[in-house]
């Protein structure tokens, strides 16, 4: 893979993450039976941080728990290589709450439509939102996020490379291509 | 990296095909299985507990030799992962034994099936299954040979409570000899750092298993031991004379709350069941707070999904 262009620094990284906590907020008129749940492995850590900026801006905790979808893939009967089911753990109950899935990038949308799955097998929110850092284009199912950091076009020979501190070490949005 | 495709996470060692044995299986391989297992966990304590992960799988579960317990476990397992199962039961006694395997598997084959999961009583069916089909096979007992999912269950539940199993001692009573429990544990257990002991009357323990401890003298075998494990003891054998009587059994080899003092203080107490109450353990040692019989159930549902799961995702291509 070939590195092309950053697209995000950590400071603008920051500034996307803040207003979209803000969005959430303003969006569901409050903090009330708000909830965030990350998607493995770089959703969860930005779900942290959006819990976090929500907590200094309001002053309340949310709730938040953490998704694996493996179990939910629509590629399980078909592909060559078994992936490793994580965990999920979201403890407390999702029923009656508005529920903000984060994931770093959203791009076919099939991860999305897992994940819908997933949190449906668990409760019965009264909403479900979608908060992804990149959206990068080209989907394959009928999702679109709800709050979103940066729109990127890209080509599908392109790889978003989302690292965050907490997993990569440093913080960057990067392109890369594939070769 | 957050490529924004499904990320994939892959196990690092290349897994066995099949579930016949430990054969082919290292400590990478059952670790993996357990991290799996612990995610099926999660999955049993939702109030809906059923994923998609298997569905266009079909399962099937090809007894043999009856069991009500067992294939109850493996077909809620395969259910609660939303593969078809199909289930056939046949009575060895009306088939003409060898070929009649041969032919009721290839049978069902035609159906397509993705993977088997077989109970049988004559040792070694499950290895020639896995040659004639070509598909996952999952060795739910043949013989006294070997029960490994058993066995999977039981360390799984044992490093539930332990945390590890190395260096501990793992005492194993009853009839060694006619137990596929035992050998399947005798294979597992020490892979897993454990020590382990087999312990019965002279007439019912092996002549010599690799890697274990073999001995008559109950006190030896429980003397500081971490874990202990009774056995079933089959009635059927006391007619045919392997067996002392009932009295001398319980006398020698029963474990009784007393007994029970010569192992650890909090040494967890396991049992694969059916249980032969007032025989095996006294009275209600089964209800006993140190008794793992319970978790032992409810951890095989976990247990099995996840070596369903990794003996079916992933094996394309």
């Amino acid at each position: 893979m070939k590195f092309k262009s950053r697209i995000l620094s950590a400071e603008e990284i920051r500034r996307a993450l803040t207003r979209i906590a803000h969005e959430v907020v303003e969006k569901n008129k409050g903090t009330d039976r708000l909830c965030f749940v990350g998607i493995h492995t770089r959703g969860i850590t930005l779900a942290q941080r959006l819990r976090e900026l929500v907590r200094q801006f309001e002053g309340v905790e949310v709730p938040m728990g953490i998704l694996d979808i493996t179990l939910y893939r629509d590629d399980l009967s078909e592909i060559a290589v078994q992936p490793k089911v994580r965990e999920t753990r979201i403890p407390f109950d999702i029923g009656g709450r508005s529920v903000v899935l984060v994931d770093d990038v959203l791009f076919t949308g099939r991860t999305a439509r897992a994940a819908l799955d997933a949190l449906i097998d668990l409760g019965r929110p009264s909403r479900i939102y979608l908060a992804v850092l990149v959206d990068r284009g080209h989907r394959e199912l009928p999702i679109r996020a709800d709050f979103v950091g940066k729109n990127l076009p890209t080509a599908k020979s392109e790889v978003v490379k989302v690292k965050v501190r907490e997993v990569d070490g440093e913080e960057a949005v990067e392109l890369w291509e594939l070769e | 990296m957050g490529t924004g495709v499904m990320e994939t996470h892959t196990h690092s060692a290349e897994q066995p095909k099949h579930l016949l044995d430990f054969q082919g299986w290292n400590r990478a391989h059952i670790e993996s299985l357990f991290e799996t297992a612990k995610m099926m966990q999660e999955v049993l304590s939702r109030p809906v507990k059923k994923v998609p992960a298997l569905t266009g799988f079909t399962v099937a579960t090809v007894f043999f030799e009856p069991s009500t317990r067992t294939r109850l476990s493996f077909e809620l397992a395969a259910r609660r992962m939303s593969a078809d199962v199909l289930s056939f039961s046949g009575a060895t006694s009306s088939m003409s034994k060898g070929e009649s395997y041969k032919d009721t598997l290839l049978t069902l084959d035609a159906m397509g099936i993705d993977a088997y999961v077989i109970r049988v009583d004559a040792a070694g069916v499950p290895h020639q299954a896995a040659r004639w089909l070509g598909k996952p096979i999952i060795n739910a007992g043949d013989g006294w040979r070997a029960h490994p999912t058993q066995a999977l269950l039981d360390a799984f539940s044992l490093l539930e409570r332990l945390g590890s199993l190395e260096g501990r001692k793992i005492a194993i009573v009853g009839d060694i000899l006619h137990s596929r429990v035992a050998r399947s544990n005798a294979e597992l257990l020490p892979m897993l750092g454990a020590e382990v002991w087999l312990c019965g009357p002279a007439t019912l323990l092996p002549g010599e298993l690799p890697r274990v401890r073999l001995t008559t003298d109950l006190r030896e075998a429980l003397h500081d031991a971490d874990a202990v494990m009774a056995l079933r003891l089959q009635k059927e054998r006391m007619d045919r004379g392997l067996l002392p009587s009932e009295p001398e059994y319980i006398a020698g080899y029963q474990i009784t709350h007393e007994r029970l003092g010569w192992a650890k203080p909090e040494a967890p107490l396991l049992h694969p069941g059916p249980m032969n109450r007032d025989l095996e353990l006294e009275g209600t040692l089964a209800e006993s707070p140190r008794s793992l019989v319970e978790r032992q159930v409810a951890n095989g549902q976990a247990v099995r999904m996840a070596v369903l799961y990794h003996l079916l995702v992933g094996r394309k291509g």
